[in-house]
This record gives C-alpha cells, sequence and structure tokens, in this order.
C-alpha cells in the first residue's frame, strides 16, 4: 500500500470519529476509562524517566562546565531548558509512542481480528467515535499533563543530584533557576506535547483498527504503529521549534 | 422478508460472489449451506453491511439497504442481531455485561430493568448462574450461548449466524441448533445461518441456498434435499458412505 493510500485513509478515520453519540453516558465512560489508563498508568514509567533525565543532564552539564569564570548556578538554568524545551515533552512522548501507542494498537487490532469492531458496527455503533475518538481525546487531556509532571520531577531530580554529590548548593540551583526564566518555553513545550499526544494515539489507532490477518500482523502493526509515530514526532519536533521558536 | 438481487462481489481479481439472488423468508431459518470459500461468509457479510457488494440490492422488509444513508443503516442495524464464529465477545466485560451492552448503548431503561431482561435472555439460552464469569472463563459452546443472548437481547427482526456450530462437539452443536431454531419461532425472526454442518441442515434447514464457487447451485428446504438430483449438492452434503446410506433411508421414510 502506497504512502498516500494510508495517509487517505488515516485522514478518512479522523473524519468519521465525529458523528453524535448513540449514548453520551457510555462515550464519557469510555473517555475516562482511557484517561485513567494512558494518563494514571504511565505515571510510574514517566516519573521514573523524569527524575533520571533531570539527574544525569545535571551531572552531565557540571561535568562540562569547567571555566572558573563561569557561575555554576548556569548548571540549573541548563537543566531547566532542555528539560522543559526538548527531555519533557519530545522524550517522555516518544516513551509513551511505545507504551501507550503499542496498547492502542494492539488492543485495536485484537478487536478487529476477533470481530468485535464487526460486533459493534452491527449493533449499529460508529466504531470509529467509539473506540478512537475516546483514545485520541483522553491522550491529548494527559499527555500535556504528564509532560508538566515530567518537567517538575526532571528539574527535580537535577536538583537532588547536584546536592547530594556537592555540585551546588539547593539555595544556588533555586536561585539559577529564577534566573533568565523564559516562560514562553513552557508553553512551546505544552504546544508540542498536545501535537504529539495526537500523533502517538492517532497513528497506533489506524494501524490497530485496519490491522487484517492474525495475531503475527497485531504484533507487527503495533511495531510499526510506534516506528512511525517516533519518526512522525521528531519530524514535527523539528517543524514546530521551526516555526515558533 | 430479506431479498437480495444479483449480487456480485470480487477482491482483487477473485470473484468470490457472483450474481446471487434469493429471499429470505420470515420466521423461518435460512440456511446458506456450501464448501469453505464458497462465499457464505462474504454473502452474510454482505447482507449486514460489513461488506459492500460489487453489484447488485439487498432489500430488507420492501426498503433497498444498499441505497441507504449511514443514519438509515445504523437504524436497521438495531433490529439485526449477529452471532459471530468465534463468538466476538468483549474480552474485558463479564457475560453480563457483554449481554447489557446493547441495552446500555440504545435504551434508557433502569439498571434493574436491563438486568432483569439480561437475566431473561441468559435463562433462554440456559446460561442462569454465569453473568459474573468472563469470556476466558466459559467453553465454546457457553460462548455461543452468551453470543446468541446479546444478538438478541434487544428482540431483533433478524438474526444472523456466521457458523454457530463450528469448534463444536456434535451434541452441543445440535443444542445451539435447537436453540437457534427455536429462538426463530418464538420470537418469528428471519434467522439466516451460515453452514457446512450436515446436522443443521437436516434438522433446522427451512430454506436452503446452497453456494458452490459463490454461484447459487441449488435451493430448497431440508425434504427437498433428500430427493435432489443435484450431483454438486449431493456430493457436499451426503459426502460419506454413511450419509448416503441415511439418506436413503430418510427417502423410504419420507416415501412412506
Amino acid at each position: 500500500m502506497t504512502f498516500f493510500t494510508h495517509l487517505g485513509r488515516y485522514i478518512l478515520m479522523l473524519k468519521g470519529m465525529f458523528s453524535k453519540p448513540e449514548n453520551p453516558k457510555l462515550y464519557w465512560k469510555e473517555f475516562m476509562h482511557q484517561c485513567a489508563e494512558i494518563g494514571i498508568g504511565s505515571i510510574g514509567i514517566v516519573s521514573i524517566i523524569s527524575v533520571f533525565m533531570g539527574a544525569v543532564s545535571a551531572v552531565q552539564t557540571a561535568y562540562q562546565i569547567v571555566n572558573p569564570f563561569i557561575s555554576k548556578t548556569i548548571i540549573s538554568q541548563i537543566v531547566r531548558d532542555t528539560v522543559i524545551l526538548e527531555f519533557a515533552p519530545t522524550l517522555i512522548c516518544i516513551v509513551l509512542a511505545g507504551v501507550v501507542g503499542s496498547k492502542i494498537a494492539s488492543e485495536l487490532g485484537n478487536m478487529r481480528v476477533s470481530e468485535q469492531i464487526d460486533a459493534l458496527e452491527i449493533m449499529g455503533i460508529n466504531t470509529k467515535t467509539y473506540l478512537v475518538l475516546p483514545k485520541i481525546a483522553a491522550a491529548i487531556v494527559t499527555v500535556p499533563m504528564l509532560t508538566v509532571l515530567a518537567m517538575l520531577l526532571g528539574i527535580l531530580g537535577g536538583r537532588l543530584t547536584v546536592s547530594l554529590s556537592g555540585i551546588l548548593s539547593t539555595d544556588s540551583y533555586d536561585r539559577g533557576l529564577r534566573e533568565l526564566f523564559v516562560p514562553y518555553n513552557v508553553f512551546f513545550a505544552l504546544i508540542k506535547a498536545y501535537t504529539f499526544a495526537f500523533i502517538i494515539s492517532s497513528i497506533p489507532a489506524y494501524f490497530g483498527y485496519y490491522v487484517k490477518g492474525g495475531s503475527l500482523e497485531i504484533g507487527r502493526s503495533s511495531t510499526t504503529s510506534v516506528v512511525v509515530s517516533c519518526i512522525v514526532i521528531l519530524f514535527a519536533d523539528y517543524i514546530l521549534a521551526a516555526l515558533l521558536l | 422478508m430479506i431479498e437480495f438481487k444479483n449480487i456480485s462481489k470480487s477482491f482483487g481479481d477473485k470473484l468470490v460472489l457472483n450474481d446471487v439472488s434469493h429471499a429470505m423468508q420470515s420466521g423461518k431459518a435460512n440456511l446458506i449451506i456450501g464448501t469453505s470459500g464458497s462465499g457464505k461468509t462474504v454473502l452474510q457479510k454482505c447482507l449486514v453491511g460489513l461488506f459492500e457488494p460489487d453489484q447488485g440490492e439487498i432489500i430488507y422488509d420492501g426498503i433497498s439497504f444498499t441505497q441507504m444513508n449511514d443514519d438509515d443503516r445504523k437504524m436497521l442495524r438495531q433490529q439485526i442481531g449477529m452471532l459471530f464464529q468465534g463468538s466476538a465477545l468483549f474480552d474485558s466485560m463479564t457475560v453480563e455485561d457483554n449481554v447489557k451492552f446493547p441495552l446500555d448503548m440504545f435504551t434508557n431503561d433502569s439498571q434493574t430493568t436491563k438486568l432483569k431482561r439480561v437475566n431473561e435472555v441468559l435463562e433462554r439460552v440456559n446460561l442462569v448462574g454465569s453473568n459474573k464469569k468472563f469470556p476466558s472463563e466459559i467453553s465454546g459452546g457457553m460462548k455461543k450461548r452468551v453470543g446468541i443472548a446479546r444478538a438478541i437481547v434487544l428482540n431483533p427482526k433478524f438474526l444472523f449466524c456466521d457458523e454457530p456450530n463450528s469448534g463444536l462437539d456434535p451434541q452441543t452443536s445440535m443444542l445451539i441448533d435447537q436453540l437457534i431454531y427455536d429462538i426463530t419461532k418464538d420470537f418469528n425472526m428471519t434467522t439466516i445461518i451460515n453452514t457446512h454442518d450436515m446436522n443443521s441442515v437436516m434438522e433446522i434447514g427451512d430454506n436452503i441456498l446452497y453456494l458452490k464457487d459463490g454461484k447459487k447451485e441449488w435451493t430448497g428446504n431440508k425434504k427437498d434435499i433428500i430427493f435432489s438430483e443435484n450431483e454438486n449438492l449431493n456430493q457436499f452434503i451426503f459426502a460419506s458412505e454413511f450419509l448416503q446410506g441415511a439418506k436413503r433411508l430418510r427417502m423410504m421414510e419420507e416415501k412412506r
């Protein structure tokens, strides 16, 4: 299948999601279920990665600053800006593409192969609205929250490391955090988080929804969806940086 | 009544259905029979709208299904129940939730009323006491019965069953056949069953359509099949010596 066939079918899937729900209560329940699955279910992995991400960037920055004329508070500024601008939105979303994306693709793929999607269609339910839309909406709501959490934990991870290893006092680290802070960076990071949330939910949903075959194909579509999501995230990251910075 | 005229469907170069026309009778068990790959499932999926036929017309109670818009199709589908070959139960839901799902989606009844209806249909398919079990905890025959319960919970006018006794032992197969037949008669449904099980054909075949290589080869009922001289049909139905003997016996009984 060519790239344009995939793109056309992907756009048609997105268009097909927007229809009147048969029973809004049930759709709301499904949306909340997905928020819990995607959001709360990913807190653990996001927390661990964020703390270590901040810690490593603090240590590596300190290692590279050898000039005694440069204030060490620059360490916290560099940690703050790299975490906010790149690590929290991009790295976390790439990890989530693996965690959440593969789950979405395999869940929908399994439903397709075992005819559960057909069963819903026969009942007169728009499966794109019932199965795909809540997943994308839940990702758009929860992934930016996870990104903000990653920013906070990344900066805290850096603070913990520099204080424990004696590189910098916590007071100096906190002072550095407040110096030359650009609030627009947080706004930019959130724009990226919303964009990536859409990518890591809609692309796996597409690959899972249209899977054909058996368990082997479900695994294959899950892997493909993660690879494609990661590539699209990196591409979108560059476009957004070029446009908004 | 469901009528279809000149239905053709192909996948790539392969023509799966070739100009098939037939009428499914109301309140009867209508069987579509044929060897594996003869186009039974594709025909049934065309009838319920999961596949679009390349040409031809499908008519439900005088209204053209092929020309309906999506909203009208959605309305009609609420009158359709379907039992899938693999049962297609929702893995993450209990038996009770599976059966209750169409009620949750399409009715505003109270939970008590819904549960009462769920218990009624579970009782009808002899599955009392399995409400809280998950599909992974029940046998293949029980899954089929849950599938039937879910298909009939909204009192549909049309019931479609795709190979309802595939993978089941002969005794359970007969129970499932009898259950579908009884439900058809009790609720005056138009039931369309895909099968290549000879017991089903001989026991519940009110109206039979035999497909061969995607073409309509023969139509009739379970009595006609005994006296049919269609060579392909006889080779398909009475494939073994044992079944040929059974045919001769049944012919003698019918003539008496």
